[in-house]
């Protein structure tokens, strides 16, 4: 089959088994995992490959890549079920030398340089398929292309706090990248890398190529690529991005990243026409409230049967509240069904869970006397767990069906 | 749901038109908006598709484009097929072609005269055809298999129900006997104020099974002698030559024959065991996507006894509503007993009641618009009051 060129294609690394959300990826990997009433985490870099006009996009997987796959599907719902293009789930696959996992980042994209090169594109674009942000990519490419560079890297202002949690970059006045440390212990700058880089692709596979034939190298972006690119003077430029982005890797920002979407400052807009978000619909009526529900703050998705109280909260798509149960300040996954009595606070209650009858879960923090990080956090219901009758979950709990 | 290839649907989208014209000024009966995220032609095409039927003829006369725009390709019902699927059948506009001048047919027979050609080709043997003014989730696999159990020639789906004078003027009421055999027909009868208010009928859903060969006979037929209305030439003139059957059908229906009876119709679907008729988890009423992000509640938002769809931005009071997607109620808002349509915005300190705002309405700051249950206000898609 002929393949019409391409400038630039997108490979999103969708293979994080995300093993610090611990019950939510327990069955899906991090990608896969719901977020904002209606998403999963991976519609955030496929929407924003389609508004950046990107058709061509390989999506990795390895990790639990069942619920993706189905997920993705022929790629429709993002308008990515082209001729020519579209997306692409690309999975480790066995070769004439052995079975080949994916051992890191860029062994990834080593396994798949054949699938780029049938598009035989200028550059391509590693995004991380866990990140929560809304970015122009084509704006991030047009500056590779001003600036000639080798690699670019957005990068985002982070607090000096925090920013040995993050991948570092130092860079001068032109915006060239002088530095870089993964997770520094005493950082040099507060820039962070969001894991969004375009490469010009023919250095990229130079690149590649070379720390697949090193047996000592982690075959990692931020352990060998970049370091490496810098060694040898590559130009490597830093675009500035100032708006929202998110990774969520742990329980309290993925419940803290779903709450911004209820704080009006909060520069994550969903609701814009020019910019939205895709992602695969439930086929489910309006959502339905009842006469005695009380509903406030909240996001709630169709197909939901809303009886009780709802304050604070993200409700996915066909959850139930009966009448007399509470939920605040959680995040209530698709197709939950929460029974009467039931009282639900500061909790991730995961897909089809069933909450019985004066269920407890969770605590308010105000609630609670001498509090610290070892007594108090977010609860977490794992998915498809049933609780019976009068259960009575602790705040951080982590339940799975195992429990 | 396995598919099968020896039924084919038929979909009348501009029939009863007229019943509506408020909502079907710019628009067919099968486009207007329904239930938050819907439009007419979903439940029909929605109860093909959940019966196996994957090849649908949509049949349009004028006002399509909104049609047009809702379908697309058909992929929303699953209807983008390889060697089927959707086919959208406009006026066929040459002359000589046609049985009409410009394809603008004058009834149902005619209309399917315009499009016989697309009836030939089908390879299915059996034809289901409705028309987009009955909101139901029926399964047509039961009324065929009536059909061939019986040896109809013709199997119409029917309700039984009571109407006033005023009702029975869009009805067609049809007399059957115990072996449900269709005896006489009585189209838009005349009752007198005698008539007991509960006098049970049995109206027509316009819903029809038949096979293929019979369709073409009595298409082919008609036209040779100028007629075509299905319902005053095949269904009443020839109501004792041909072997006619009722169906009756038992679910939960309405029917929409003027804008109390959409407004009805919709205020139905605040009501569990309706909502539960209708929207079946295993028959799931299909509609196009729109990429609304979840219903946002605001601080002081106030709802009850409500179906909000996705996209809804609830600052205000909201009570016994229907508002679809992306609909804006302001600050210190009331709306009561409404119908609010797509995008319409409903600003800060307003109160309505009784209102039936059609697409893109704006309503700006410290407006009053209250109508009664059966005289309801309507707005008209994208005025400005």
């Amino acid at each position: 089959m002929r393949h019409v060129k391409k400038e630039c294609v997108a490979m999103i690394l969708a293979g994080g088994q995300g093993s610090r959300l611990y019950a939510l990826t327990q069955d899906m990997a991090k990608p896969a995992v719901p977020y904002g009433g209606k998403y999963r985490l991976i519609d955030f870099p496929l929407s924003n490959c389609v508004n950046s006009g990107f058709d061509t996009v390989g999506v990795l997987t390895q990790y639990l890549p069942l619920v993706l796959n189905e997920y993705i599907g022929n790629g429709h719902p993002w308008g990515l079920n082209s001729i020519h293009g579209g997306v692409h789930v690309l999975a480790p696959y066995e070769n004439p030398e052995g079975k080949s996992w994916y051992s890191g980042t860029a062994n990834a994209i080593y396994q798949n340089m054949n699938f780029v090169d049938r598009y035989n594109p200028e550059y391509v674009a590693i995004l991380a398929g866990d990140h929560i942000y809304k970015m122009d990519y084509a704006k991030m490419l047009d500056y590779h292309k001003m600036q000639e560079a080798d690699v670019t890297i957005a990068v985002l202002e982070v607090p000096w706090e925090e920013a040995s949690r993050f991948g570092i970059m130092s860079a001068d006045e032109n915006g060239i990248i002088t530095e870089f440390a993964e997770k520094p212990a005493e950082p040099k700058s507060n820039l962070a890398s969001m894991g969004v880089y375009i490469y010009s692709w023919q250095k990229l596979k130079k690149y590649l190529i070379a720390n697949e034939q090193d047996q000592t190298a982690k075959k990692d972006f931020g352990g060998n690529i970049i370091p490496d690119m810098l060694k040898d003077g590559c130009k490597m430029v830093a675009y500035n991005f100032d708006s929202y982005w998110k990774d969520v890797g742990t329980i309290d920002s993925l419940w803290e990243a779903n709450m911004d979407l209820l704080d009006p400052k909060v520069p994550l807009d969903l609701y814009d026409p020019a910019w939205r978000v895709y992602s695969r619909n439930e086929i489910m009526p309006p959502h339905f409230c009842g006469g005695e529900c009380v509903i406030e703050n909240s996001m709630i998705s169709e197909g939901c049967n809303i009886n009780g109280r709802v304050d604070s909260s993200i409700l996915f798509a066909g959850v139930t509240v009966e009448k007399g149960a509470a939920v605040h300040d959680s995040i209530i996954m698709p197709g939950a069904y929460i029974k009467k009595g039931a009282v639900i606070q500061y909790a991730i209650v995961g897909e089809d869970t069933l909450i019985g009858e004066n269920v407890q879960i969770g605590e308010r923090p105000e609630r609670i006397e001498n509090i610290n990080d070892e007594i108090w956090g977010v609860a977490v219901i794992g998915h498809r767990v049933k609780l019976k009758d009068d259960t009575v979950i602790k705040p951080k709990a982590m339940i799975d069906k195992s429990n | 749901m396995a598919t099968t290839t020896n039924v084919a649907g038929i979909i009348f989208a501009n029939m009863h038109d007229s019943t509506i014209t408020d909502l079907t000024k710019l628009r067919t009966m099968g486009s207007v908006p329904f239930g938050g995220r819907y439009r007419l032609i979903d439940f029909p095409l929605s109860n093909m598709v959940n019966s196996g039927i994957s090849s649908v003829g949509v049949i349009t006369k004028s006002n399509y484009q909104s049609l047009l725009d809702h379908l697309g390709s058909g992929v929303a019902w699953d209807l983008s097929r390889k060697a089927s699927g959707l086919r959208i059948l406009p006026p066929y506009g040459n002359a000589a072609e046609s049985y009409t001048y410009g394809g603008l047919y004058r009834g149902r027979l005619e209309a399917l005269a315009n499009v016989i050609r697309f009836i030939k080709n089908l390879t299915a043997e059996y034809i289901v055809m409705s028309d987009c003014n009955v909101i139901v989730n029926i399964d047509y696999k039961s009324v065929l298999d009536f059909h061939l159990k019986k040896g109809a020639d013709i199997t119409v789906v029917y309700g039984r129900g009571s109407y006033n004078a005023e009702e029975m003027r869009t009805k067609t009421i049809l007399n059957i006997n115990q072996d449900d055999l269709v005896y006489d027909v009585l189209i838009r009868p005349e009752i007198n104020s005698d008539t007991p208010e509960d006098n049970q009928v049995n109206a027509s859903l316009n819903m029809f099974v038949m096979s293929k060969q019979f369709l073409l006979d009595i298409v082919t037929e008609s036209a040779s002698r100028s007629l075509y209305s299905f319902e005053i030439d095949i269904m009443q003139r020839r109501c004792k030559e041909l072997k006619i059957i009722g169906y009756k059908y038992d679910g939960y229906y309405s029917q929409i024959d003027s804008l109390i009876t959409y407004f009805k119709a919709n205020m139905e679907l605040l009501n569990l065991d309706k909502r539960a008729a209708l929207f079946n988890a295993n028959r799931p009423v299909y509609t196009k996507v729109r990429d609304e992000a979840p219903a946002k509640y605001g601080l002081k938002a106030e709802v009850s006894n409500s179906l909000i769809a996705d996209g809804c931005v609830i600052e205000g009071t909201v009570e016994d509503c229907v508002l679809f997607r992306g609909v804006k109620i302001g600050k210190n808002t009331t709306v009561k007993n409404s119908i609010i349509m797509q995008d319409s915005v409903i600003n800060d300190k307003i109160d309505l009641g009784y209102v039936i705002a059609d697409k893109d309405v704006v309503v700006p700051s410290y407006r009053t618009m209250i109508g009664t249950a059966d005289f309801p206000v309507f707005i008209g898609k994208g005025e400005k009051i």
